[in-house]
This record gives C-alpha cells, structure tokens and sequence, in this order.
C-alpha cells in the first residue's frame, strides 16, 4: 500500500461524505479533502491538484468534472474516468451504488480499484442505512396513527385500550389492510364527524 | 402484458414530447409501462443509457453522438429514431454586458453578426484594460449549448477558446452563477433564460434560431444492441411520441401541456413560463420587452421528430472544429448513423419523406451546410482548432 494519494470527495451529503471519508481514512489514505460547497468547483480541484476525485451521482457537478477532460491545458496532468472498455462490471456496481470516480495522472489500475470498491461497499452501506432510518421513521409514523385511532375509538365506544386494538387488527384482517391503514381511516372519519 | 421500461430526462422544455407521451397515457395505449427518471446531469443520463440502467434516454445529442464516436468516455454505439426537439436554447447575457455590447455595437444588436462583431469589440477593451476575460456558461462539452455559443461568437472574430473562458455548468445552476457574477452569459435551453429575466438578472441576447434556422437539440436514444433486440417496443416507443409530439404543437393544447411539465417531479416551474417557450413568446429583458418566434421550440414540427442525419454531421463538423474530434471520413458516417429516420418512417409505416429535401442548417453566417464536405465548412473559418488525433 502506498497511502500518499491524494484524494477529493465532492459530495453535498455530509453524512456519506463522512462516511467514505472514514473509509478512505481506514484504508490508509491520510490525504482526503471533503467540498459539499459546489461553486467554482474546477478552481478548488485545481488547487487541491488531487490524484482521484469521488463524486456522488446526485450531484450536477459531474457535469463541470467532464469539461476537465477537454480542458487537459489547463490541468498539469491528464484526466481519466474511472471507465473502459474492460471494465464495465466495475462502472456498472458504481453507477448502481451512486458514486463516480475521476483518476488523475496515470494511476495504476488496481490502486484505484480498491478505492473505488470501498466507495461501493460505503455507498450501498450508507443506502441501507437510510432505508432502515427511512423504515424506522415510518414505523414511528404508523404507531403514532394508531395511539391516536385507539384514542378515538375507547372514547366513541367505551372501549379498553386492549379491546380497541383487538377491534383494528380485526378490521385490518378482514379488509385485507394493513393496521395503520385502518386507524388512519378512523382518524379521517372522527375528523368529519367532528 | 405490457413492457416495463425506464426512461431518463434532464427538467428541460424540450423533454415535452417524452414526457407527455407518459403523462398523457401514449405510451400506456401502446402497450408501454413506462418510469420516468429525473436525472440531475448528462454524464449521469449518458452513463446510465450506456450499462443499461435505462432502456432510453432524453439525450443532447452531441452526447449521443460523442458516445458513438468514443469521444471523451467509452465507446458504446447510440441510436435515435425519434427527434424530441429542433432549436430551443437562448444566449442570456447579464446587464452590464448587454450594455456594453449595446455600446459597442454598429447596428442593432438583435442581428447575431452585428452582436458577434460587438462582442469581439467589449473583448479587445477589456483586454486592453488588462481586466479578466469574460466567461460564459454552458452545459456540457459536448453540448449544442457549447457549438451555438462557439459558432456565434467566432462569426464576429472571437476565439472561444483564446478570448474568452467557457465553463460547464448545470442548467439549474446557471441562473445562480449570473446573479453571482461567476459568468457573464450563457447559452441554456428553457426554462433557464426565461427564469434570468424574470429575476431581472439577465437578457435574451439571442434564440439559437435566429443563430441556425434548424439546430438539432434532443434525441430520444437507446443503445443500438437494445434497439436490435427490441424493435417491437422501439418502434411503439416512436408511435407513442409521434402522437405526443402532434398534441403538443397543437396550440389549444398548450396550457394543458404547461401544466403536465410544471409538475415537481417534472420540470418544477411555473406553468406560465414554460407556455412562453410552448407559445415562443418570450420575454427579454428585465424591463419587460417581448420577441415572438413560432420557431424558438419546434416538438414535430418542421420534421422535427424525425432524426436528420445532416444536422448530426454538423455537430460532427464542429467537434472537429473545435479539436474535439478527428476528421475523418468513418467517423462522419458514424456521427450521421446516430440519426435513424429510417426507424421513425417505418414505425409511423408512412412512406420514406425521401421527397422532401431536409431542412438546411440555415446559419447565419458562412456558406451553406454541405453534409458531405466538412472540409469545406472548416475551410470556411480561420477561427478554430487543429482537429484531435
């Protein structure tokens, strides 16, 4: 391992960001500069004069990466994405994953390579977690609906809480739906008959 | 059952034919389930075309092009049957700019080569005054935006490359970097010129049609492997947009059309600026005046869905001009073979238009298109680079 690379993450989410960041870290690359801030983007790479960039697929900015390919005068070393023609399962996990790398300079191909696995395996982690913070969100959602509708329905009813639970899943059972479905409509039909 | 497909698109106006032919149940008639991706950059459309993980793409098509050629990425051959839209992009200055070509101009700025001459004029100034060159916006290197602005400034003696700096930036970001002064201009499609002036950061200089009569913008692209492998579904993909194109270039229809776009997970405007671009009656300047042109944004009009070959062979030429490219006579046939009209006649089973003649570039300065002779075009110019190797 050679960790004297220099490398650039631009990305505008500051948790990924970090997240790869760590990982670059962990892999032994000490030389890793972080820009959320997107303005005069090419100006701030030219001066960090980095060997690999790493961008997010969400970010326009990949567009202003392209021009340093056309613009070569203008860097002191040539530009390459991290793509050809023999490697399109690499690209195509990247793609997938979100993330896009740019090599500068004439780095080997299996240095870069490694780096940019670890941007997947980091990306894909950090998808998961979203979708599991997403899911969590959206659990607490459902529980709040359904606190509510409990509410609604001990009081109309005069039921225990117990009882008024036991009533929504049977509900739910019958009509096929899920429980927070149910006490969401109980919620709407308390609120009209308000 | 009907086929899944994804298709992906940049927020632009001329993504209408596209999305109207989903959104208005076109696509669903043929028998085509279709997802649309917005996507947030070219290089992510073109990538995302290119493995696979779009079946087609609303695509710029030197880009499409460019892939073909294996210019500046991999080489993944590209093909078009359906044009989604001919001219549509606008040069937008801001206004210390436009006064200053106003100042410096001989003439009426509103003709392209009476604003060229006067830009090369601001130019030479500012140089003289030792004051940093001044720098334009664009959206891709392989960009209409980037030739339009290349082939307009250079008629009137200025060299894109020597005089003035060109600089890649997103559509959505465009409006910004006037307003902060990071550029001075711009070319971009709509609705980005009309959203400058309304904030009264910028003025319409020019239409591209009033630059190029007929300047290819977008395609619809799909892989040529895939197009092989499904010519079924291709050939209801080019009916489903035909029939899109013909509602939106029926004026009744446009406020419908505006609605559709002004969607958030559309274009994300307000409906009545992108029914100016529909209308081409667009407001130029901050203080509120108006150019009207029927011609700003052709959807199917004018040929305009079926792919010209001619218009494909001279964004070649200016990829060649501009040291993008070598020329050479392989790559012309490559660049033209993007453009299928072929595919777009027998999916619509009318006979081949082979009558009438395509519509000519029409630019407003040098001698007309020869499709067959890029030599010639470049002969035409003592402005530009030596061709890539």
């Amino acid at each position: 391992m050679a960790p004297t690379l220099n490398i650039v993450i631009v990305d505008e989410n500051p948790i990924r960001a970090a997240i790869l960041e760590d990982g670059v870290r962990e892999a032994g690359y000490v030389r890793v500069t972080r820009i959320a801030e997107t303005s005069r983007l090419l100006a701030r790479i030219y001066a960090i004069d980095p060997d690999v960039i790493l961008i997010d697929l969400e970010n326009p900015s990949r567009d202003v990466l392209e021009q340093m390919f056309q613009m070569s005068r203008a860097v002191k070393r040539p530009i390459a994405m991290f793509v050809d023609q023999s490697d399109t399962a690499s690209i195509e996990a990247a793609v997938d994953a979100g993330v896009s790398a740019y090599i500068v300079g004439n780095l080997q191909k299996d240095r870069i390579k490694t780096i940019l696995d670890l941007c997947i395996s980091r990306f894909n982690a950090f998808s998961r977690l979203q979708g599991e913070l997403d899911r969590a969100r959206s659990a607490l959602e459902e529980r709040k609906v359904i606190d509510r509708a409990k509410g609604i329905l001990m009081k109309a009813m005069n039921l225990t809480e117990e009882d008024a639970y036991t009533l929504l899943r049977k509900t739910a059972m019958n009509e096929n739906k899920k429980i927070a479905e149910v006490a969401q409509s109980v919620i709407m039909a308390a609120e009209l008959f308000k | 059952m009907s086929e899944h497909l994804r298709i992906g698109f940049i927020p632009l106006c001329d993504a209408t034919a596209l999305i109207v032919a989903v959104d208005k149940g076109f696509t669903a008639a043929e028998g085509l389930d279709v997802e649309l991706v917005r996507e947030v950059s070219w290089s992510n459309v073109r990538d995302k075309l290119n493995i696979g993980l779009f079946d087609a793409a609303h695509l710029i098509a030197p880009v499409a092009i460019a892939s073909s050629l294996g210019l500046g990425h991999v080489k993944v051959p590209i093909i078009a049957p359906f044009g989604l839209g001919v001219n549509g992009n606008a040069i937008t200055v801001s206004p210390p700019l436009h006064a200053a070509l106003h100042d410096a101009a001989d003439g009426d700025i509103r003709d392209p080569l009476v604003s060229a001459k006067a830009l090369a004029r601001v130019v030479a100034q500012r140089k003289g005054r030792g004051r940093e060159p001044l720098t334009f916006g664009m959206t891709f290197p392989f960009s209409t935006h980037n030739y339009h602005l290349r082939f307009w400034m250079a008629a009137g003696g200025v060299d894109p490359d020597e005089d003035v700096r060109l600089v890649v930036l997103p559509p959505p970001y465009m409006v910004e970097s006037l307003r902060s002064q990071h550029v001075d201009g711009f070319c971009v499609g709509a609705p980005w010129n009309s959203v400058a002036v309304d904030l009264g950061i910028g003025h319409i200089l020019h239409f591209v049609s009033e630059i190029l009569a007929h300047a290819m913008e977008k395609l619809l692209a799909v892989r040529q492997r895939w197009a092989d492998d499904n010519p079924d579904v291709l050939m209801r993909l080019v009916r489903a947009h035909r029939r899109a194109a013909a509602f939106v270039e029926d004026t009744d229809n446009h406020a419908e059309v505006a609605a559709i776009l002004a969607a958030p997970n559309r274009i994300g405007v307000e409906p009545e600026v992108i029914l100016r671009t529909l209308d081409g009656h667009l407001k130029v300047s901050p203080g509120g005046a108006y150019r009207d042109d029927p011609r700003y944004l052709l959807v199917g009009r004018e040929g305009a869905g079926r792919p010209d070959p001619i218009q494909a062979a001279w964004l070649y030429a200016q990829m060649v001009r501009w040291g993008q490219a070598p020329l050479s006579a392989e790559m012309l046939a490559a660049a033209k073979s993007v453009c299928r009209p072929d595919l777009y006649d027998a999916a619509l089973a009318e006979a081949p238009a082979s009558g009438e003649p395509s519509p000519a570039i029409g630019a407003f300065a040098g001698p007309a298109f020869d499709p067959n002779d890029i030599e010639g075009h470049l002969a035409a110019w003592t402005i530009k680079r030596d061709p890539a190797n």
